[in-house]
């Protein structure tokens, strides 16, 4: 029997009337997961594509997941360096009988990095997947709408913002609160106003400083602090910074880091495929990379003999931190940016300018892009307002 | 001195954001976000009475109300300070009556457009606050100045944000109990998550 034929076999027991119609949003889910949907539209005419929400969200979701293995990666070389640097053992905490059950600690080992990697992002990435598919089917089931895939992208994106060694409890109060407050309040995928996974992030970090921002936090090794380079550079300056780090190993992502933010080129790489099928904006991509350029030249024209961040040129400010995670993938979120193509250009500029201007002036947060991104999503609607005025405006000086 | 006033300006703007970090105004900023054009009215109306209220306010402060300040007059040790409060709310009604005669009788375009928001205006507490923060800090009156106008813009620029926020929102299916006020307590509550990006910043 085909998955077809079970899932036709089920479907009454889901339907109005039927043991689980409450369950519906799950039946549906799953369905349209494999097959499209047979429903096709009787009301007036409008655009039709093969490429759905459904297929677009996952396709954003497989888009990520270069920047998620190298991210596990990662976090298995910096723990194991550090480990063999120290002639160390692991602690015995849950996660390090885990990691001995499968691998070693050897660093030139891929395996064994992946595995250490793998040890402490999955459990985060399972907890914010159960918790905010939880929180999304209870939604889904009392107010009836659909299960929706974007849910699958809030999920790993929130997964990947966050430390290795966020506390689990954390991870599920986070998703939570972005799936909750951020999104479902509003009524769902599509009506929220404000990006669900930077909403969760925000929230936790400031409920939680302690546990997401600081040195400690960032190599899952306890009691090992290392600096991320964002606050390398706040403190020391490009010269302590050019001595923790070159250029290419931050553009490749061996630093520390938010598990999947360190690999600009892991990041570019599933971002290509995103603008290429048309679903992230190179418009907002553009004017991101833009607005952050033109600041930090700008900034470093200024000049400053206080301030270390106003001498990091632009090409830095694109490798550290999540800046290029955000631009490609916060970003671009189509519910909370701009709609209009000019618009598109100002609020991705915006979120440059404010990423830098974060990042450079304000001593309370060493990274920006989140931050700046929350604020764009702010005033994207008023900036799609001011475009479509105009054009009306326009277009009525033509008649 | 310029710097000095830029810096000023720009923290009243966004660090100290009247609206969303001080939540002052709120009862004018939740009832009057619905459309844009309103939020822009009013955002106008505000900077330009608190661009007015605060100098004016620091004048009399200065001039009449603080401890030693009616020496000129021979009376070095009266301090009226504690008229404080009743004297700013009275020049805020009458030169918010003024300049709805004023605009009445000379730009009547945009009194018509600012219309039932100017006397709102009088009893919004921003702009109370505005004139209260400016005596607990001591500014002198070109600080007091562009601090008004600088809150005011910060104000304005805020209530534009949330109308624009509440013209998509229309769009949205919020669950009934939350409907109306309900939602747009949290969506301010979300803006000023995202107007944290300034906090912290010290000019």
């Amino acid at each position: 029997m085909g998955l077809r034929q079970i899932l036709d076999k089920i479907e009454p027991l889901f339907e109005k009337g039927g043991k689980y119609e409450k369950l519906y949003p799950l039946y549906e889910a799953a369905d349209t997961i494999f097959y499209t949907p047979g429903k096709v539209t009787t009301a007036n005419t409008h655009v039709r594509d093969g490429v759905d929400l459904k297929r677009i969200m996952i396709t954003v979701w497989f888009c990520v997941f270069p920047a998620m293995f190298f991210g596990m990666y990662n976090i298995g070389l910096q723990a194991n360096t550090y480990l063999a640097a120290q002639g160390a053992a692991m602690d015995d905490s849950w996660h390090s009988v885990l990691i001995a059950l499968f691998a070693g600690n050897d660093p030139g080992s891929i395996w064994d990095n992946m595995i250490y990697g793998a040890a402490y992002f999955l459990p985060i990435y399972m907890v914010t997947f159960v918790v905010g598919g939880f929180w999304e089917v209870l939604f889904a089931a009392v107010r009836k709408h659909e299960v929706n895939e974007g849910f699958f992208v809030t999920s790993i994106l929130f997964a990947l913002i966050c430390p290795p060694t966020l506390p689990l409890w954390q991870a599920a109060l986070g998703i939570s609160f972005g799936v909750v407050i951020g999104k479902e309040v509003f009524g769902g995928t599509g009506k929220n106003f404000l990006n669900p996974a930077l909403t969760g992030r925000a929230f936790l970090y400031f409920a939680y400083p302690a546990q997401i921002s600081g040195d400690a936090i960032w190599t899952a090794v306890d009691g090992f602090s290392g600096a991320t380079s964002l606050s390398i550079a706040a403190s020391g300056g490009m010269e302590a910074l050019s001595q923790s780090v070159t250029w290419m190993d931050a553009f490749l992502g061996f630093e520390q880091g938010s598990v999947g933010e360190t690999s600009v080129l892991a990041i570019l790489l599933g971002g290509a495929v995103l603008v290429a099928m048309g679903i992230a904006s190179w418009r907002i991509i553009s004017g991101v990379f833009i607005g952050m350029a033109a600041t930090a030249t700008l900034l470093n024209v200024v000049g400053s003999t206080t301030n270390p961040m106003f001498a990091v040129p632009a090409h830095w400010h694109l490798v550290m931190g999540g800046f290029a995670f955000g631009m490609i993938f916060m970003a671009t979120d189509p519910v909370s940016s701009s709609m209009t193509d000019a618009g598109k250009w100002v609020f991705g500029a915006l979120i440059g300018f404010m990423t830098v201007l974060i990042r450079v002036i304000n001593p309370a947060f060493p990274e920006g892009i989140m931050l700046a991104i929350l604020f764009g999503n702010l005033f994207a609607p008023y900036i799609d307002h001011v475009v479509v005025q105009a054009n009306i405006k326009r277009r009525l000086a033509r008649v | 001195m310029f710097e000095h006033l830029l810096s000023l300006l720009i923290k009243a703007i966004f660090v100290e954001n009247m609206a969303l970090a001080f939540f002052l105004g709120m009862c004018t900023f939740m009832a009057l976000s619905k459309k844009i054009e309103a939020a822009v009215g009013l955002g106008i109306a505000v900077v330009v009475v608190l661009g007015i209220t605060v100098p004016i306010n620091n004048i009399i402060y200065n001039g009449l109300l603080r401890e030693g300040a009616l020496a000129w007059a021979g009376a070095p040790d009266v301090d009226l300070s504690f008229l404080g409060l009743l004297t700013y709310i009275g020049v805020i009604a009458a030169i918010v009556q003024i300049l709805e005669m004023v605009l009445d009788k000379y730009f009547p375009a945009l009194y018509n457009a600012l219309g039932v928001f100017l006397p709102l205006i009088t009893v919004n507490c921003a702009i109370m606050g505005a004139s209260l923060f400016m005596v607990e800090r001591d500014y002198n009156l070109a600080e007091s100045t562009v601090y008004g106008v600088g809150a005011g813009v910060g104000w304005a620029l805020s209530i534009i944000a949330l109308a624009g926020i509440r013209e998509k929102l229309k769009y949205s299916d919020v669950p009934e109990g939350l409907r109306g006020l309900g939602i747009t307590f949290i969506t301010v509550g979300l803006m000023s998550l995202g107007f944290m990006s300034f906090s912290g910043v010290s000019l």
